[in-house]
């Protein structure tokens, strides 16, 4: 059991270096993501993000404009499931006050 | 061939690192172990992003004016590190629910070993 | 639950530092502007300059700094916060979380920089507030284990 697990795990490993051997060069500043536009010809985000923050919100720091402004719905959503998980936390381990629903 | 080994070797200790955390959820048998896991390898997802974010020469994606001009190509992409700042706090909030609910099967089962709470469970499920 | 031993020189330098890290993390959150920084990041060390007193403290000690039952409440008055930015938006005639239409300026990217800045401070207070409850939380579930 063990034995077939650590195969696959290998497998797994080596496949996944096999696949990078395809993904272009760290830091190659013409790769797919960093392009203008994508090979499918649609617009690319991060170009225009890096044009337009400054002009468009006053604020030099595109990081902080892209989470709050362009992408205010995603860290809205985000932050709720941030405060859901405190919930969860709070009525997971909640101290029960009464002693007959001891059974979590 | 040295150009191609320093423009993928980021990559390729992210996924050994990955393939660590998928060591920890597999052949681990403690359920925390199994957490640590989960945790090493959702870091090597974070630092995947993070590296394909770089480029060559360029500096941090702030507009400042000792920055120089803004031109695309002097500045890191700063797409993938907004949607990792978000992952990693979010990441830590599901990691403390996750903890709860360790704490809570602990709380009914006594134990944190994965076999011995499986037999556990089916025994409660013959009384049943 | 484990009683705590308290060390003379844990304790003071944890009291000492941790208002010094709540001084940086207010910096980190309000420079997030024109610095990398942000609310995430402010509010995570706030909750690490609280969890260090929690931790060196005692729990119970620590409670005067700040208490077990804030952390739901300032937790949903940061989402609330945010929430509430972008509706504030649409009542003033504008889409949602479009901070343009809050008119905090007189030029509409000024005013986008306030609304950034005052959904930074929410989602500051949220991150603060539920990584402590969590602590929090997770050390009374032990308690009683």
């Amino acid at each position: 059991m063990k034995t077939a697990n650590y195969i696959v795990l290998l497998l797994f490993t080596a496949l996944m270096i096999y696949a990078s051997l395809g993904l272009p060069q760290r830091g190659d500043p013409y790769a797919p993501i960093h392009l203008e536009e994508s090979p499918v010809h649609s617009p690319g985000a991060s170009s225009y993000y890096i044009r337009n923050a400054r002009r468009d919100a006053h604020t030099n720091n595109m990081v902080t404009v892209i989470l709050a402004d362009y992408r205010g719905y995603d860290t809205l959503g985000e932050e709720t499931v941030i405060m859901t998980a405190g919930l969860i936390c709070f009525m997971l381990l909640r101290r029960r006050k009464e002693k007959g629903s001891e059974n979590a | 061939m040295l150009d191609f080994f320093i423009g993928h070797y980021a990559y390729w200790f992210v996924f050994i690192l990955m393939a660590i955390g998928l060591y920890g959820m597999t052949v681990k048998n403690n359920l925390v172990k199994k957490l640590i896991g989960m945790t090493i390898f959702q870091v090597s997802i974070i630092l995947f992003f993070v590296a394909a974010a770089n480029k060559w020469g360029a500096t941090v994606p702030v507009a400042d004016r000792a920055n120089g001009p803004i031109d695309p190509t002097r500045f890191i992409n700063p797409l993938p590190h907004t949607l990792m700042l978000t992952a990693i706090v979010v990441g830590v909030a599901t990691l403390g629910v996750a903890l709860a609910l360790v704490i809570a099967i602990f709380k009914r089962y006594r134990t944190l070993d994965e076999n011995l709470l499986l037999e556990e469970m089916r025994k409660e499920d013959d009384t049943e | 639950m484990k009683t705590h031993r308290s060390n003379p020189i844990v304790s003071l330098v944890s009291r000492m530092v941790s208002p010094f890290i709540m001084m940086f993390a207010l910096y980190v959150i309000f420079h997030g502007h024109y610095s990398p920084g942000g609310g995430f990041q402010g509010g995570t060390l706030i909750a690490a300059a609280i969890i260090l007193v929690r931790l060196s403290e005692g729990s119970d000690t620590a409670q005067l700094q700040f208490s077990r039952s804030w952390g739901t409440p300032l937790g949903s008055l940061g989402v609330l916060i945010y929430f509430g930015t972008g509706l504030a938006a649409v009542f003033m005639g504008g889409r949602f979380l479009d901070y343009a239409a809050l008119h905090l300026a007189h030029h509409a990217s000024m005013s986008r920089s306030y609304g950034i800045l005052l959904v930074e401070i929410g989602v500051g207070l949220a991150v603060t507030a539920i990584l402590v409850s969590i602590y929090d939380n997770l050390l009374e579930g032990e308690a009683d284990a």
